[in-house]
């Protein structure tokens, strides 16, 4: 089986993009499926439902979801096994700009759109900086020269990414996406021992164990104050 | 070729004389190098102690490849800006929908050609173009294959991002970006490393004014710009500013723009065009036409002498109803008689 992570801002056109990619590998008699990881909420899986694409979904909930993401991919591998799958796409919302899901050895997209603003791909870290592939949606509704300065960013920062142009309504470029995402030779049964490409941040402090109260009394464990000058120095 | 070793022992500030365009990667890698001019680029990582590492997601060993990645690109597309451009463009005949071969066998477009493309929605406009800007080699679902100046095209058309073969203009496209005309255009001529930023800028302006309707300056924010200013502008700046030689446009709107200039603009900067319409006037203003239907290419056509003779009629009713467009926005009445009088009802 092909093992392929998506990435990328919510709201960017990863699903689009998988489901357009999905149908070219249709055509080439490639079993593919997904799996849809979020937060709190989504309906993506009825979308892949729609078109006919074996599809779970997990929602981290209350952890932070790149987290639940790496505990649990084992198990989705398993499951893409299980199906007989070709293609498994891993499809997740990178949400605070600082972890990636991608694992060494394993294909990684990030899906960024033009819409987001010319200093996105400054801002966002591991999840656009260590992807192999970025697509670049929403395309048809900026400028030519906003396009170009945007896919400028996008390889200042990630400089040896195949950078691709792909619209998620008409599925242009879809196609040419889909013939990068398998490998014959490519065959996954586990990813037991396989590493990700770089740390999730550490967190752990008392907030993230259900404190509510404000205050520095409350605060412990790995807490970080912001700068303000003579304040704080 | 750089290697590693080879810059191992600058210091930053040699860097900069060397590789001026080396600050940008700094800049949008947030890297801060005030101050540590007189550091190696390797002494310069090395400052990061492990606690700005995890906090800031830096990835010592993915910078240092990827800068050196960057240099050598770099080096490579300014040496190649001079390099051969593309003459001519052909299209290869594969098949429809339905498995049948197209109705051609080749059709070559050759630099300052107007070729327009005519078809139902859905019947592989958008493949067409696919096709092309990814430079088909039998490979897509059409079997076609695209060469370049009459030979297989460099890879390099698909995969770099700096060196994309084909631009885009279509009726939806806005302006985005939060910016006056000027910084518009400054900021696009620096992502493309042009070396006379000033000289571009009052050029693309000139034309962007020739074209448009409304005259408009420097100073306007691009998201105040008419519709007609916003497509003149976005015209000009793909011609002048723009490395993609193939400019594929996708109607464009009659109203506050010259078209046939702005085509002429396009022809004039060397630019293979591509236009999807089905307006009678820029269709006919095309040297030649390919007719799409299900899936692939049913044929070609030149535009014959007859319809360049229909095309000079068609471009006087649009003077007509263009100046009585301008009439209106003046505050003036339209007078039937005149119209009746001077033009090409008359």
């Amino acid at each position: 089986m092909n093992l392929v992570t998506v990435s990328g801002p919510p709201s960017s056109g990863k699903t689009a993009i998988i489901i357009k990619t999905i149908e070219a590998l249709k055509q080439r008699n490639f079993k593919v499926g997904v799996v849809k990881f979020d937060c709190l909420y989504t309906d993506d899986d009825i979308l892949y439902e729609k078109a006919g694409v074996p599809v779970k979904k997990g929602l981290s909930g209350s952890l932070c979801p790149d987290h639940y993401f790496v505990s649990n991919i084992e198990e989705v591998v398993e499951w893409g096994v299980k199906q007989k799958l070709d293609v498994l796409i891993t499809e997740s919302a990178g949400l605070c700009n600082r972890c990636s899901p991608y694992l060494k050895d394993i294909k990684a997209i990030c899906v960024i759109d033009n819409l987001s603003g010319i200093n996105t791909p400054k801002k966002i870290g591991p999840m656009l900086k260590s992807a192999d592939i970025v697509v670049i949606t929403k395309g048809d509704i900026v400028s030519q020269a906003e396009r170009e300065v945007f896919a400028s960013k996008v390889h200042l920062v990630n400089p040896k990414a195949i950078t691709m142009h792909i619209n998620g309504l008409t599925g242009q470029g879809a196609y040419e996406l889909s013939t990068l995402l398998y490998d014959e030779n490519e065959n996954i049964t586990t990813v037991k021992g396989k590493e990700l490409r770089f740390s999730m941040p550490s967190a752990l402090c008392s907030y993230c164990l259900g404190e509510k109260r404000i205050g520095e009394d409350y605060q412990m464990g790995n807490v970080r104050k912001i700068k303000l000058g003579d304040l704080n120095d | 070729m750089i290697k590693f070793k080879n810059i191992e022992n600058m210091t930053i500030k040699e860097l900069e004389n060397k590789y001026p365009f080396s600050l940008s990667f700094y800049e949008n890698n947030n890297l801060n190098i005030e101050g540590f001019n007189d550091l190696t680029f390797i002494e310069y990582l090395d400052h990061f102690s492990e606690d700005d590492i995890e906090q800031w997601a830096i990835d010592i060993e993915k910078i240092k490849n990827d800068f050196i990645h960057y240099l050598n690109e770099m080096m490579m597309f300014l040496g190649i800006k001079e390099d051969e451009g593309v003459d001519s463009l052909t299209i290869v005949a594969g098949n429809d929908k339905s498995g049948n071969k197209e109705n051609f066998d080749e059709f070559t477009i050759n630099k300052g050609e107007i070729i327009s493309i005519v078809g139902p929605t859905g019947s592989g406009k958008s493949r067409l173009l696919a096709d092309i800007e990814w430079t088909a080699n039998r490979d897509t679902p059409t079997n076609r294959s695209i060469l370049i100046n009459h030979k297989k095209p460099d890879m390099k058309w698909r995969f770099s991002s700096s060196n994309k073969l084909v631009a885009q203009l279509s009726q939806n496209m806005n302006f985005v970006m939060d910016l006056n005309v000027k910084e518009f255009i400054e900021l696009h001529a620096r992502s493309r490393m042009v070396e006379n930023e000033k000289e571009i800028i009052r050029r693309i302006i000139e034309a962007a004014n020739h074209l448009a309707g409304e005259k408009f300056d420097l100073e306007t924010s691009i998201t105040n710009l008419s519709g007609g200013q916003s497509r003149a502008l976005m015209i000009a700046d793909t011609a002048i500013l723009s490395t993609s030689p193939i400019v594929l446009i996708d109607e464009i709107e009659n109203a506050g723009i010259d078209r046939k200039k702005a085509l002429n603009l396009l022809v004039k900067e060397d630019k293979i065009v591509l236009m999807a319409t089905h307006d009678p006037i820029l269709a006919l203003m095309a040297d030649k036409r390919i007719i799409i239907k299900n899936g692939g290419i049913a044929g070609t056509l030149e535009t014959i002498e007859d319809e360049k003779k229909l095309l000079i009629e068609l471009q006087k009713m649009d003077d007509v109803i263009n100046g009585l467009r301008l009439n209106l926005r003046n505050g003036e009445t339209l007078e039937n008689n005149k119209l009746l009088k001077e033009n090409y009802y008359a």
